[in-house]
């Protein structure tokens, strides 16, 4: 009994050993014909099926990139939703490919976890809602106020480490899901609403009277949202890196989903812009593809400004503003490493 | 009577006077409402306290579900625009992702033909009057292969990928699956808890306390996720027929206990005078004892049934969109997002509706096989 027991350890322990020093995602991805890309069950924004069912969303958007640069079809993914909890489980047991689902990049994910980052897409930070009525105007004022909070999850640290540095107090309001949470503020059993900033403007935005409610100043913690892959295959990180900066790399540049064709045509006079688009140099063998594929990724949907502006900016429901996220020329800190 | 204003009362023959109707207040709705509504001082208080309640909020619910709401706008904020109710414009943009998911559209046909031939099936099985009853019962038997071949495809037809399943349509396969299959189970694994050979008993002993003592939720993400690291690589095993097994797994174990709670209710004489007429094993429990016990133990087989069903909404934690996944994803797209009753109350009422039917027939079957056992 004991013997089998040990042999049948041995057999689980072997499989592991063999799965975790399997490498080749990208072969295993080709093979597939199909990119197995995780996403969320629904952001508004980031990630969620439109009326017909299509995927559509800023991470849903990174993730046909990069499956137009490593299959050259930016349909070719198969979505797999997941929730906060399941995520990394998924993208490590193998189920998913890569991640894009809006997700702090941290330490512990990082080495702990095994999660591989690729450049931030998204910076965020945490701020805090209250009615205009109530006359706040700082996060310093909050002093007693009940705060409505999401429970297990970074924001409910950020904010107690936000009040216990400033020495005032608060009441916390746990509840579950955003949706609760809305409701629950709505409804006035909480005088403060706290999530990160872009959730707090898409969630102002779908109130009946936005206008009645402000979002303070203060931002209290860093949240640098961002893809991830598995460790152990240094390869496949570096084609979803170099998907990310190639397509920030290009808002940078001015090549949008309407000059691409013209832009990739021919060599032109920035080299950059050629090195990015394969005209000159061969880029895309270092990291296991062909030289067109940083163009592909840009023109299934578009450069950074553009999936942007499409999903999160101004012009839509969630209305955000660029901000941090507008590059470094602009005042931003978006700064894509070169292509050479 | 043509001597209706005479004075004197009518004269009868003996013994053939008509009845008198009964006095005003104690028949009718009349009798009805004192007897059921202001019985006692404790139900008048009672009944004016609901119809009080009911004044209260019939008003505002109809006006708000109905006389107020939107039924046809494209977005919340056009719902916003045109009326002050509840925002019933999703079902009508959304109801192809509500009941099909991701399924592809120009192949939904094949889950529309798949449902009917299912709900033919359920008549044949469910309707002890149908006509041809016996003959179209071979056809039930069919009926999941010809189902599966529908949906999933293969042979001749396209085929679907199980992910993207999704709606009221998964809702339903994995509630009819673990149905269909989780009672033979549940009945062999009764059976075997009760057996005289140890191995068998105690195997059936150890699944049973083992799946009762896991939460469902624990087993889903097992068999989604862990899975994938005791399998070799690059073996893919399909993500609904993982859940289908759990599920299945899972709701037998419960009914297994059910139905020895039926078989400890079956007399001991039943069996001895089953042995005593030279009935074997399987045969005294396929005649005698089986069809009393499940008989007893319906209400508590169609309990777990139900309980299955509704479990099933447990499925969005390991991303495969159920009815209640589509609705949080609607809540997340940008058209719909906001504070929400509506698509929460729809998701409801569906349930409801298949929840109650499947009482309903329970409540009729017990009727029907009611031999007097009953308090």
């Amino acid at each position: 009994m004991k013997n089998t027991l040990k042999n049948a350890a041995a057999v689980v322990a072997l499989s592991a050993t063999a799965f975790g020093a399997q490498a080749g995602t990208l072969e295993d991805v080709k093979a597939r014909g199909e990119l197995n890309c995780v996403v969320t069950t629904g952001v508004a924004g980031f990630g969620a099926p439109d009326d017909s069912g299509k995927w559509a969303g800023f991470d849903v958007d990174f993730c046909r990139a990069v499956a137009a640069a490593v299959l050259g079809d930016g349909e070719k993914v198969n979505f797999v939703p997941t929730t906060g909890k399941t995520r990394f489980t998924v993208l490590n047991s193998g189920e998913g490919d890569i991640l894009f689902r809006n997700t702090t990049e941290t330490m512990s994910r990082d080495a702990d976890l095994k999660m591989t980052f690729l450049p931030v897409n998204y910076y965020d930070g945490q701020g805090f809602m209250i009615p205009s009525a109530l006359g706040v105007t700082s996060a310093k004022d909050l002093d007693g106020a009940s705060i409505c909070i999401q429970t297990g999850t970074t924001t409910e640290l950020n904010l107690a480490d936000y009040f216990r540095t400033n020495g005032i107090s608060y009441e916390p309001v746990p509840v579950e899901t955003n949706a609760e949470a809305q409701t629950n503020y709505l409804g006035g059993r909480c005088d403060v609403f706290t999530t990160d900033a872009s959730g707090l403007a898409s969630t102002r935005a779908s109130f009946e009277k936005p206008g009645e409610h402000i979002i303070l100043p203060e931002i209290i913690s860093k949240e640098p949202l961002g893809g991830a892959v598995r460790h152990g295959d240094d390869q496949w990180a570096d084609i979803g890196k170099w998907v990310v900066n190639a397509i920030i790399a290009a808002e940078e540049l001015g090549v949008t989903q309407d000059n691409i064709e013209e832009m990739g045509k021919a060599a032109g006079d920035n080299p950059s812009v050629n090195r990015l688009l394969g005209t000159e140099g061969d880029f895309g063998s270092m990291i296991g593809l062909d030289a067109k594929w940083a163009y592909r990724a840009i023109a299934a949907g578009g450069n950074y400004g553009e999936i942007f502006d499409r999903n999160i900016g101004p012009d839509t429901a969630i209305g955000l503003e660029r901000g941090l996220n507008a590059q470094w020329k602009d005042g931003g800190i978006l700064y894509a490493a070169p292509i050479r | 009577m043509n001597n209706a204003t005479n004075e004197s009362p009518p004269k009868y023959e003996l013994g053939a006077h008509p009845d008198l109707p009964p006095p005003f207040a104690t028949s009718g709705p009349i009798k009805w409402i004192r007897e059921n509504l202001l019985s006692s001082p404790t139900n008048i208080v009672l009944t004016v306290l609901a119809v009080f309640f009911l004044y209260k909020i019939i008003p505002g619910l109809a006006s708000w579900v109905f006389l107020d709401a939107t039924f046809d706008a494209a977005s919340r904020n056009e719902c916003r625009e045109l009326g002050s109710g509840a925002c019933w414009g999703f079902i009508k943009h959304r109801w192809e992702l509500f009941t099909y998911g991701f399924y592809p559209v120009d192949q939904r046909w094949r889950v529309i033909l798949a449902f009917l031939l299912f709900v033919f099936v359920v008549v044949v099985l469910l309707w002890e009057n149908c006509p041809f009853r016996k003959t179209l019962r071979w056809f039930a038997i069919g009926f999941p292969f010809v189902a599966f071949w529908l949906i999933v495809g293969g042979l001749g037809l396209e085929s679907v990928p199980t992910d993207k399943f999704g709606g009221f349509m998964l809702t339903l396969i994995i509630g009819i699956t673990g149905i269909a299959l989780s009672l033979p189970l549940g009945i062999l694994l009764a059976l075997g808890r009760q057996s005289n050979l140890p191995i068998i008993k105690y195997a059936c002993i150890g699944f049973i306390e083992f799946i009762r003592g896991v939460p469902l939720i624990t087993l889903l993400f097992v068999a989604s996720t862990m899975l994938s690291y005791f399998l070799p690589p690059r073996v893919e095993f399909d993500l609904l027929l993982r859940v289908l097994i759990m599920v299945t797994l899972f709701a037998s174990a419960y009914m297994a206990e059910v139905i020895r709670g039926g078989l400890q209710a079956v007399p001991k004489g039943q069996t001895e005078a089953a042995d005593a007429m030279g009935l074997k094993y399987w045969q005294s429990m396929r005649l005698i004892v089986l069809p009393q016990a499940l008989k007893i133990s319906i209400p508590g087989i169609v309990n777990t049934f139900i309980g299955l069903y509704k479990d099933s909404t447990l499925v969005i934690v390991i991303g495969m969109f159920d009815p209640l996944g589509i609705a949080q994803a609607t809540l997340a797209d940008t058209s719909w997002q906001g504070p929400s009753t509506e698509v929460y109350l729809f998701v409801a009422v569906f349930f409801f509706i298949s929840c109650f039917l499947m009482a309903k027939y329970s409540l009729y079957l017990e009727n029907k096989l009611h031999t007097g056992h009953k308090r």
